[in-house]
């Protein structure tokens, strides 16, 4: 992975509250990231508008406009990741952020650690993506997503085709959260949308074809009443 | 008639195709076998094609069969289950009935009624077996029924003319054209009469003499071929529907409607039948016209009225009410109005030479529309003509009193006969007469005219005291006198019968006026129902109860506290069926007429809205236009109930939202306020650590900011449970992995202990709210870490059986003390003597949140020593799949 690239990007963080902005920017700038500083949506849109970054922080409980409709209007346009940081820990609120386009969400209170981890991840897998090519390694698991073939550790996997598109679905979206009716949509049509029996069911047996320890999963990681969010090892 | 359109089906009539369609498909379906008379084999057809369908493994049960002791039907009885038949006592006889209830309940798919036409005995929910059978359709259940062509209502008098017998137990032709399949049973007449012979019929409720006139060959070739032919017609209309439905155009053609006046009179009856059956031949839609003159009915007549009323009805005709004197004008303006293309009238006794008849004014004023005169059948031979003189309707009372009147006045004028001469006391007289209208019906009035012209005569046109009459001029003189006292008292009279009908209709209007300004006043409900009480029971004298559905669309519970009488168990249950069914029943009704009050539905456009009871104080049924004017209060009542029921809906949901919308707004601030400092000393804490130097002193911090976070996330939570505002998003969860994740993040706080998870394999998916679980289990497991000894064994199983998941969560620590245990759910308790670190809201929190769920939770300590927590919650489950 290309460490330069990482460490010039440029991140927008938004938040309210002033001593958040300067706990984040300690902590970004540390990890060598430079940082824009937005207080209020207004402010958040007009950044994003001006400086060229590669990665939005951004709060849901701003003063002037809720945070989802910053996210609504930067998503209109930028592909790069925006990460959700926020105190509102309702699933309602979380998931329709992510359903506007959210890559991920932390709720405060957060480990810096965390943070820094998930920011790393997703400017690495947004960057990969234009140079991906078909086969994506991740662990042990090597995924041809054109020839629909699966090798756990070298030695081939059988999976069925709703199990493989599933697969590939995680596969094209390393590190994001991936709300149920977002993968039931994707793998299953618009119309399944409330069926989410199945993803229960289908992740399962993912983790059990594929994981090291089903019931410890490090690839498929629950997101209690969210989702699931495919782990960057 | 829009001939340019006969190539293409019109989209009404496809929309009612469809309509037809859908209905059939929900409803049970209906097959008749159909017969020319008794003794044509219909019951053992009926049991043998039962049997049929049985051997398929459908559920086919009798629901009534007669078997007329016939060995060969008993034969194919056996086999089949019977549901019991209900016993009902009337007058000291105990009558056996089909149990529609216990059919209901036993809900098979196919149930066997035999004789479609039976009468229920009095006290039975409807007075015909056929709406019984209706009701069970309507149920879902299919039902298989035998039927007589002689029962069938448009052909009855037919029947009756052939035969010379009166049938009175008739069905409904709409039942017949209902049917989704008919089976004719044929047999020709021989085989009938030597079957007669062998004693293989039974003729029921008949004289011999009867049953020999009525099985005679000429009458049963005659009913053979009504059978055949409306088996036929039926077929053709199969055909036609077929070839409407399949767009096969050629034949397509209708747009003919006819139109038939309904008079109080029974000989409406024949005329009735015989547009239902041009109708039927002709395809073509039907109106019965009912012509309201300013003329009273008699008692006789207006049942009379209604019960034809009721026959078109039955007979699916569409029903107009207007209101004229001029009854051929308005029969031809409703014609043309309701774009009629023929005018059936019967064919009348012209009786009078100045009057021309109502046939000749129809045909007079009908321009191009077709007019039909059907001739008098010998219907009067068959039913009792009950003469009806409807002008002449006044008591002996009214006649008796004009005459002493008249009798006192004559009597008065005689002392001053003298002084005034004979010609003035007439004119007193005429005045007198001219004034009797103001009180008096026509009959009396012209008794009075031609009295006081005889009491004038005798007592004072000369020779006096006798009826002669001297001068050719007094002869004149008299005659003219009673000429203008009838005419005048006619005359009178009629004006006032017009002002009278004048002022009812304007009674009627300024009643549905008032009743329409205090429903719109009304602002609620209540206000709704109660004014509706008031007007419909001050219009009516009667007494009124209302009762209104529940707000989720439920059947009420009660009646509405603003009603005037109270309701029994048994008149609820009227109420009631008159809410799912829709259907007026009660007193005066074919359906369960054994109520104290009659009840009507208040219909809504999508559910019922509720049902309205009305006790009428008298003995009689309400006239035709009362009933029709309470319909219309109904109407009206019934429209208001529905505003008010959408506003309160409206009010209910935006009061909601912006209670919740307040409170997700007051949320959201304190979480943002409580969480954001502990977020930024966390921050901070974990940003020092990585100084290595002081890693002690900021693992201080960094405890005392997650606990404080815990105490912050418990009082957030806590809010949330009693702000009532918690409304759990159930969902399939895997409940391994629910588990398994929780226990994940607690690793740290849960470090030397041993976890045992015991699960079954394969358990299923169970509905539940995701994060609330995973919130008891954390606040649980926490639990355990705060007062379990450093190295216990905690265990935590998942069971599921008999629709309930069970989870238990133990430790093998020293348990609760007991005098602790009744409390431990309590909110801020903490059992005494335990270590700080807790703020004794983990355990309520967790209480709330399985219960919000609709679980439960219990605490007890184990044998062995430890606590154990035990939940359960009904398990919506979903199997897994391969």
């Amino acid at each position: 992975m290309n460490d330069m690239n990482e460490h010039m990007a440029q991140i927008l963080v938004v938040d309210d509250e002033a001593q958040m902005r300067r706990l984040l920017r300690t902590t970004l700038e540390g990890e060598g990231y430079k940082v824009v500083l937005a207080e209020n949506g207004s402010e958040a849109v007009r950044s994003a508008e001006t400086h060229p970054s590669d990665l939005i922080i951004l709060d849901l409980g701003l003063p002037d406009m809720d945070g989802i409709e910053v996210l609504k209007n930067v998503r209109r346009w930028a592909k790069y990741p925006i990460i959700i940081l926020s105190a509102r820990k309702d699933e309602l609120d979380i998931i329709s952020a992510l359903d506007s386009g959210a890559n991920d969400y932390l709720t405060k209170p957060f480990r810096t650690g965390e943070l820094v981890a998930r920011v790393r991840v997703a400017l690495r897998v947004y960057n990969a993506a234009a140079a991906r090519g078909p086969v994506v390694t991740l662990g042990g698991l090597t995924v041809d997503l054109d020839a629909h073939t699966v090798t756990k550790q070298g030695e081939p996997v059988r999976l069925t085709p709703t199990e493989f598109s599933l697969l590939s679905l995680f596969m094209r979206n390393i590190g994001r959260v991936l709300t149920h009716a977002y993968i039931l949509e994707q793998v299953w049509g618009p119309k399944y949308a409330e069926e989410s029996q199945y993803t229960r069911v289908y992740v399962g047996q993912l983790r059990k074809k594929l994981e090291d320890d089903p019931n410890a999963p490090q690839l498929f990681i629950t997101e209690s009443g969210i989702g699931y969010r495919c782990a960057a090892e | 008639m829009n001939t340019s359109n006969e190539h293409r089906p019109d989209p009404d009539a496809l929309l009612q195709a469809l309509k037809k369609e859908e209905e059939h498909s929900k409803r049970g379906k209906l097959k008749i076998f159909f017969g020319m008379s008794a003794g044509a084999g219909k019951t053992y057809d009926m049991l043998r094609s039962s049997h049929e369908v049985r051997s398929k493994g459908i559920d086919v049960v009798i629901g009534y069969i007669e078997t007329h002791k016939r060995a060969e039907t008993e034969a194919l009885v056996a086999g089949l289950e019977i549901v019991p038949r209900k016993r009902i006592e009337y007058r000291g006889i105990v009558l056996e009935e089909m149990d529609l209830d216990a059919l209901l309940t036993r809900r098979p798919r196919i149930a066997l009624v035999d004789e479609l036409a039976h009468t229920n005995a009095p006290g039975s929910r409807h007075s015909r077996r056929y709406q019984d059978v209706m009701e069970l359709l309507e149920n879902g259940i299919d039902v298989y029924t035998t039927l007589n062509v002689q029962h069938l209502e448009s052909r009855a008098d037919t029947v009756a003319q052939i035969s010379g017998s009166i049938v009175r137990e008739t069905v409904p032709d709409s039942i017949f054209e209902q049917a989704d399949e008919v089976e004719l049973i044929d047999i020709s007449p021989e085989d009938l009469l030597k079957r007669l012979e062998e004693g293989k019929v039974y003729a029921p409720d008949r004289s011999r003499q009867a049953v020999e006139n009525f099985f005679r060959k000429g009458n049963l070739t005659a009913l053979r071929e009504m059978s055949l032919r409306l088996t036929a017609e039926r077929v053709d209309h199969q055909l036609r529907d077929y070839m409407q439905s399949e767009r096969i155009t050629e034949t397509w053609k209708s747009g003919q409607r006819l139109l038939v006046g309904v008079s109080p009179s029974p000989s409406a009856v024949p005329l009735i039948r015989w547009a239902r059956r041009m109708s039927y031949t002709l395809n073509a839609t039907w109106i019965a016209v009912h012509v309201e003159t300013s003329k009273m009915l008699s008692d006789d007549a207006r049942k009379q009225l209604n019960s034809n009323i009721k026959l078109a009805t039955d007979l699916g005709a569409e029903i107009v009410t207007t209101a004229d004197e001029d009854v051929a004008g308005a029969l031809v303006r409703t014609a043309r109005r309701q774009n009629a293309t023929q005018i059936l009238i019967g064919k009348t006794v012209n009786n009078s030479y100045f009057r021309r008849s109502l046939l000749d004014r129809v045909i007079g004023q009908s321009g191009d529309l077709d007019v039909y005169v059907v001739g008098e059948h010998e219907e009067d031979a068959v039913r009792p003509h009950r003469m009806i003189v409807p002008e002449f309707h006044s008591g002996i009372a009214q006649y008796s009193a004009a005459a002493i009147i008249i009798f006192l006045s004559a009597l008065v004028c005689y002392p001053f006969s003298g002084y005034l001469g004979y010609q003035t006391v007439s004119l007193i007289l005429l005045l007198i007469v001219a004034l009797l209208p103001l009180k008096f019906g026509v009959g009396p009035v012209l008794l009075a005219a031609g009295m006081s012209a005889m009491l004038w005569n005798f007592f004072y046109i000369p020779p006096r005291f006798t009826f002669a009459i001297g001068l050719p001029q007094d002869i004149l003189m008299f005659l003219t006198y009673f000429a203008i006292a009838a005419v005048t008292g006619t005359l009178t009279a009629r004006i006032r019968a017009r002002e009278r009908a004048v002022r009812q209709r304007e009674e009627h209007s300024s009643a549905l006026f008032a009743l329409t300004k205090q429903l719109t006043a009304a602002k609620t409900q209540d206000e709704v129902a109660a004014a509706a009480v008031k007007n419909v029971s001050s219009f009516f004298a009667s007494q009124v109860a209302i009762f209104l559905c529940q707000p989720d669309g439920d059947i009420f519970s009660a009646a509405h506290r603003t009603s005037m009488f109270t309701v029994d168990e048994k008149e609820f249950g009227v109420a009631a069926w008159v809410y799912w069914n829709e259907k007026k029943a009660g007193r005066f009704t074919d359906t369960l007429p054994s109520a104290a009050a009659t009840y009507y539905p208040i219909s809504g456009p999508r559910y019922p809205l509720g049902v309205i009871g009305v006790k009428n104080g008298g003995e009689k049924q309400f006239p035709a236009e009362q009933e029709s004017l309470l319909q219309n209060f109904i109407a009206q009542i019934a429209s208001t109930l529905e505003r008010e029921q959408l506003n309160e809906l409206a009010k209910q949901t935006v009061v909601f939202a912006e209670s919740e919308k307040l409170y997700r707004t007051l949320f959201n601030s304190i979480s943002h306020e409580l969480r954001t400092p502990i977020a930024a000393i966390l921050g901070a804490a974990e940003g020092l650590s990585n100084n290595a130097h002081r890693k002690e002193d900021v693992g201080e911090i960094q405890t005392a900011a997650e606990r404080l976070n815990r105490l912050v996330e418990n009082l957030l939570d806590m809010t949330r449970l009693e702000s009532g505002q918690l409304a759990p998003k159930m969902d399939w969860c895997d409940v391994n992995d629910l588990i398994r994740s929780t226990v994940h993040k607690l690793q740290k706080e849960l470090s030397g202990r041993t976890l045992r998870i015991s699960l079954p394999e394969g358990f299923p998916l169970i509905k539940m709210d995701h994060g609330l679980m995973e919130q008891v289990f954390t606040n649980l497991l926490l639990n355990c870490s705060l007062y379990a000894p450093a190295d216990a064994v905690v265990e935590i199983s998942a069971t599921v059986e008999a629709g309930v998941c069970r989870f238990v969560v133990s430790d093998n620590g020293p348990g609760i003390p007991s005098e602790a245990l009744p409390h431990l759910f309590e909110k801020f308790y903490r059992v005494p003597g335990s270590r700080s670190g807790g703020t004794g809201l983990g355990l309520s929190i967790v209480k709330g949140f399985v219960e919000a769920q609709k679980g439960t939770i219990t605490v007890r300590n184990r044998n062995g020593g430890g606590g154990e927590f035990t939940i359960t919650l009904p398990a919506e489950m979903h199997q897994h799949y391969e």
